[in-house]
Formats: C-alpha cells, structure tokens, sequence
C-alpha cells in the first residue's frame, strides 16, 4: 500500500527561501538547492516550492532555482505560485516539476484545471485552496488569506474534481500559523465531498498534529513549512514516530 | 552512453540529470544513429498510450529499437514506456504495443472495484516491492521494501513470465518485469530517491 507523505513547502522570492531558516550549524540555509537537499536527505516524499516573486526578474530567478533543484533533488517535486495559464504550466513544467499547483489561476481562469489535465493528465494537476470559515460555511480566500472571494470550498472542490484535478492541497487559514494541529473539522467536510487525494495544511507544531491529521483515511499528506524550517520538528524523526504510532511511512 | 528516447512526450529532465548524477554519460535524442552507438537505451513516456504509441510510430525508431533488443542491448521502459513495450493496451480502446514483452495492459479501476476495494486511482504515491525475482541484474541493488514512486492508472497483465518485481494495490501490480535484455519499470526510478537511482545504476552495469 501506498505510504503517507510528508511535504515540506519553499516559498521562494527572488530566488531565495523566505521566512528565514534557522538551522544550527547549517551556513547559508536559504538557499533553496540547500535547502531541498536537506529535506531530501532527512527523507521528505515530495517537495512543494512556491513562487511568491511578484516581478518577471523574480520569475525568471524561481525557474533557475526549480531547475538547479530538479538536477540534483530525485523526489517528485511540485510547484506552485503564479500559474495562471497553460504557459506556466509549461515553463515550470520544463524546468523540472512533476506536478503543478494552481491557485487562484484556477479562479481567475475557470477553464485552466480542465485544459491542464487534459494537456498533462490529472496526476500533474493540484488544485490548491486557501479556506476559512464565514458565517458556517467554508469559503475560498485570495491574495494570501486577505480577500473573501464569495465562492463556496466544498463546491469549488467537487467542481475541481470533476475538472480533472489530481490532488487538492487544502489549507486552513483558520489554523494557519496557530501551531495547535490541523483543522481536522474542515479535513473532515472536504475528505467527504471529494475522493481526490489531499494534501492537509495548515497549523502543525508538534508531531502529534500528524498522528492525528492520518487517522483521517483519505488525507494523504501532510504540508508544512516554518516547523520544518526552524528545525521545530526534523522529518527523519517524524516519520519514525509516526511509524512507530501506526501510520504506513517510507523510511 | 545511454540513448534516451525523444519522442515528443514527458519531460526528460529528471531521468537525464539523474543518469549524470550517478556520472553515467546519456544523451535525450531522436536519432537512429545514437541507438547504433548507445551501449543501453531507455524508454521513457508519460501520458495515454495510444497517443505516445503514435508518436513513436512517428519518429520511424521502432524497426531500430526492437533490431536493438533482438540483439541483446539493454532497454528499459520506464512507466508508460514499460507499458509500451507490452502486446497491447486497452487504455481507451485497444492498441498495439512492441511486442517485446508478453502481455497487455488494462485499466487498474476495474479491477480494483472487482476486488472490492474503493483505493483510488492513479495509484499514486510511494509503494514497497516485493523482489519475486532476485536473480534479475536489475535488482542487483534493491532489496524487498524499498520505496518506489508510482504514478499510473493502467497496469500490466498476464505477464507472470516477465515479473521481477511487483507492489500490493489492492491487486498486484507489475512493478518490475524482464524479458532477455528488455526491462520496464512501472515506477519512476528518477524520482525514487536513492533507492530508485540504484536501480538506474543496475541497468547502466548490464
């Protein structure tokens, strides 16, 4: 059977990690290629590396760093941030990722999740939401959280599905940052409505976050960042706790 | 030298910068003449198999790749390039492949749901082999459980002469199979980490 993974996720700009890392005795550690060989090392399933540059020069830098990465790094990678057309697609495509992740293109541009997968297949497609409550229903957010688009999630999801989406990473603004576990409740809604693998993030700090976000049978992945990054949580150790508690881990 | 075949489908990036990394030289080509040179091939491919069956069809290399495995030159397809060197496929109707391995490829769904299991398809994600072959060269590195990454929704069948390795999916699929000097690999050993490298590294030292 197949494994539970563990993601860690680089937001890039201008070719370097943000958000800062904070290894002991690791020089120079936001450098994304350093960076993807430690997670490597320490046996992460899959890469994500977000494009957060907001210039064409940012741009072209993200592509430079995903095809470093890609000739060195031999895990699926995905890649996310500014793919709004089936252009981008192909641009980091060739650049050497495997999957690509679509935010709010796939808002801006209805079509794009359905002419992606029938382009490059629905295993290459992920559609990413960021989701928060509002007055008792889920609904989809932009411009990093800020802005309620109005558009109901667990619909946006099924409609996603339907489209050809391969994977749905959700990520709860609601638990974003807390560091108290991942918002199991909303895993729940969407783990109901679609039978797509997903990808939870959002809101771990510790390692029995995960125990508990895996004992929701269709999350597939966990996906997180500044924890990984601060060294909060080392993902050799993880996995091997989890494993130990049960949860099916390539070690 | 290793010839990797371009066809027009997936990237190659990965398998090529891989295949350096281990320091084994290779070549992304279309050229019948770099198979002539090249001491092994692979077969790369992603995609629907009719459309990339085609698109092989296309570049006229067929009659020069099975010339080259008749001869004993090491091939190996990776993925749906696996898939391709089967009889035929029933992925959207039926076509056919190479022929160098006996038996087809079917819809991974179907069987599934007849098996009774609701696992979801592509079977996508990290799964451990089961060695059913240890004598193959190609597994000369590997050992029961590594982890490969899969990424398929058609599998392999009736080919029980030919597997080396397989994984549990709720039915078993076809992960490694053999048949003289030709190989395929259902998972992607460039994405494998270091235990899929060393099964690139088994092929190179055939």
């Amino acid at each position: 059977m197949i494994t539970k993974r563990i993601i860690p996720c680089l937001d890039i700009k201008n070719g370097r990690v943000v958000k800062g890392v904070n290894f002991k005795g690791v020089q120079d550690v936001e450098d994304p290629v350093e960076l993807a060989k430690r997670y490597n090392d320490e046996g992460a399933d899959e890469l994500v590396f977000y494009d957060i540059a907001a210039s064409v020069e940012g741009r072209g830098l993200f592509t430079d760093v995903l095809k470093k990465v890609a000739s060195q790094i031999f895990i699926p990678l995905t890649v996310g941030g500014a793919i709004n057309t089936l252009d981008d697609f192909d641009r980091v495509l060739k650049a050497g990722a495997d999957k690509v992740s679509v935010n709010s293109g796939a808002i801006k541009n209805p079509s794009l999740v359905a002419q992606a997968a029938q382009k490059y297949g629905n295993q290459c497609v992920v559609l990413s939401m960021d989701v928060a409550r509002v007055n008792g229903e889920y609904h989809i957010f932009t411009k990093g959280g800020r802005e309620d688009t109005g558009i109901e999630a667990l619909s946006w999801a099924t409609l996603g599905e339907k489209n050809g989406a391969g994977e749905i990473v959700l990520n709860s603004i609601d638990t974003d940052g807390v560091k108290d576990g991942f918002d199991i409740e909303m895993l729940t809604s969407f783990s109901n409505a679609v039978s797509l693998p997903i990808i939870a993030s959002g809101g771990a700090g510790k390692m029995e976050d995960f125990t508990e976000l895996f004992k929701l049978e269709k999350v597939d992945a966990g996906l997180a960042a500044s924890i990984f990054h601060f060294g909060e949580v080392n993902i050799t150790a993880l996995k091997q706790y989890l494993k130990q508690n049960g949860v099916l881990m390539r070690l | 030298m290793i010839s990797i075949v371009d066809y027009g489908v997936g990237n190659l990036f990965s398998l090529s910068s891989s295949l350096a990394k281990l320091g084994i030289e290779n070549k992304i080509t279309g050229e019948a003449a770099d198979f002539e040179a090249a001491t092994h091939i692979i077969l790369p491919g992603v995609g629907a198999f009719g459309d990339a069956m085609a698109k092989l069809e296309a570049t006229g290399l067929v009659p020069c790749l099975k010339a080259k495995a008749a001869n004993g030159k090491p091939l190996l397809g990776i993925c749906l390039g696996m898939q391709l060197l089967f009889e035929e496929s029933l992925e959207y109707g039926s076509h056919k492949g190479l022929g160098l391995i006996k038996g087809s490829v079917c819809p991974l769904e179907n069987d599934l749901r007849a098996a009774g299991f609701g696992y979801k398809v592509p079977h996508m994600g990290w799964n451990a082999l089961h060695i059913v072959n240890p004598e193959s060269p190609l597994m000369k590195n590997s050992k029961d459980g590594d982890y490969m990454y899969f990424v398929h929704s058609f599998y392999a069948k009736n080919c029980e002469n030919a597997l080396v390795a397989t994984a549990e999916y709720g039915v078993t699929v076809p992960a490694t199979v053999s048949n003289g000097s030709v190989y395929g690999c259902q998972f992607h050993p460039e994405k494998s980490g270091a235990r899929g490298l060393e099964i690139l590294k088994a092929f190179a030292d055939l």
